[in-house]
């Protein structure tokens, strides 16, 4: 399953990728793949932006935008007029 | 499941003779038969039954007899989470790390920083992990990748982390194929099973808008006829049938309802949903139009506030959808109210 603006933050620097593969075993979604030595994205549009590749990225070659995709989350950081991140209340 | 490990297997512990409180050093042994209070635990967490409460004590568990050589495996202290590894463990040797994530579940608490870096390495030094077992290695569940950085972990301990399948019931096959993972066991899936299992969630946050509505709708009737009446029950059916179509069936049928927009989706039932109230109970024009948008607003809100429970949505995407969703809901659920409230004395 898709869904709005999937990946849009995730970018690579291949030049950094020292091609440990550990974005590769981290993603949830398939997004990377290893292509002659060094891990590339293949596969933008299943990108859920939960931040585990650019985490696991020793030489800082992958940079994203990381959060929790809830519209519980925004409406309630919104209603405090913070517009900023809210700590999640959920969880189970 | 707290077991103190007291004399368990009755071996006799070098802990128990002390009559100290429980240091960070203790290990425990932890089983991998379920009774009936742990299914009965997570039926009620599934419908927010101690719900922020139900955890164990962080720190090194035993599962089987484990020796030196042993793998060791990583956790939440969710007992939810917790319950769920140590019956796929079941047959096996190993030990379970088990960090403090505030009771909180592995993908989530990552998400927070709870499951991270910081944690795993005070957790590895305070348990003395490196005097319990020779080898140094680590298995982390995948989607703990979120919150902990594999190399600092190694530069802080010594330990290399090797990410595990995401789903506990793979780690056995993982661990007898030598810790290799297939692509199937490192991809996250959202199968009806696993959105049925969240759903619960859904309806119990609605309870307390629902018993609002249900309180409006008692006054209306009180004002109308001076007494209750059974036509109460008629009243509220189709709240009670919104609220069951946006926690339920838009879980549920999600992969088949027509947009990407959760709140579309949710609005698309809702149409449906007002078009058989509208079919089933004869209502003057405004109190059906009503009726009508507040089934919308509330399918449509609770279509939208499932986006928090999937497997698959983005920050980004969910601010740019709540931006131009939540005014359409407030106006449709304020406009519902009037239409609906001002239905009951035309």
């Amino acid at each position: 399953m898709k869904y709005l603006l999937n990946g849009h933050s995730l970018m690579m620097a291949s030049d950094l990728c020292n091609g440990c593969g550990r974005c590769v075993e981290v993603c949830p979604h398939g997004v990377f793949a290893m292509v002659q030595k060094k891990a590339e994205i293949v596969n933008l549009g299943d990108c859920m932006e939960c931040g585990a590749c650019g985490m696991n990225c020793a030489t800082d070659a992958i940079s994203v935008e990381s959060g929790v995709g809830c519209a519980q989350l925004v409406v309630a950081s919104m209603w405090r007029g913070n517009g900023g991140r809210t700590e999640c209340g959920c969880g189970g | 499941m707290s077991e103190s490990g007291c004399g368990r297997n009755g071996k006799p512990q070098t802990n128990c003779s002390q009559a100290k409180p429980a240091a960070a050093q203790t290990i425990r042994d932890l089983g991998t038969t379920l009774t009936w209070r742990d299914v009965a635990g997570a039926w009620g967490v599934r419908w927010g039954y101690r719900r922020m409460s139900y955890m164990i004590e962080p720190g090194l568990y035993r599962i089987g007899r484990p020796d030196a050589e042993s793998k060791v495996l990583v956790t939440a202290n969710y007992k939810l989470t917790v319950d769920v590894v140590r019956r796929a463990l079941h047959g096996l040797n190993v030990w379970l790390l088990v960090l403090d994530t505030k009771g909180v579940n592995v993908w989530c608490a990552a998400g927070k920083g709870t499951f991270g870096t910081a944690e795993l390495i005070a957790r590895v030094q305070a348990t003395g992990l490196a005097k319990v077992v020779r080898h140094r290695t680590l298995v982390v569940p995948q989607l703990g990748a979120v919150g902990v950085a594999a190399h600092e972990v190694s530069r802080a301990t010594g330990f290399s982390v090797h990410y595990g399948p995401v789903r506990a019931s793979d780690i056995p096959a993982y661990l007898a194929s030598g810790m290799k993972a297939t692509e199937a066991m490192r991809r996250v899936t959202f199968t009806w099973k696993e959105r049925l299992a969240v759903a619960p969630m859904e309806v119990v946050g609605s309870l307390k808008p629902a018993g609002a509505i249900l309180a409006v709708l008692a006054l209306l009737e009180l004002v109308e006829h001076r007494r209750l009446t059974t036509g109460l029950v008629a009243d509220m059916a189709p709240f009670v049938a919104a609220i069951l179509t946006g926690g339920v069936l838009v879980p549920l049928l999600l992969p088949w309802i027509p947009s990407r927009v959760f709140a579309v989706k949710g609005a698309l039932l809702g149409l449906c949903l007002a078009a058989a109230v509208l079919w089933l109970q004869p209502l003057d024009p405004a109190t059906g139009m009503g009726v009508s948008l507040l089934i919308l607003a509330i399918t449509s809100y609770m279509g939208m506030a499932f986006t928090g429970a999937t497997t698959f949505t983005t920050l980004a995407g969910v601010r740019m959808e709540v931006r131009w969703a939540l005014p359409c809901i407030l106006i449709a659920a304020v406009a519902g109210a009037i239409l609906r409230v001002a239905g009951a004395f035309i």
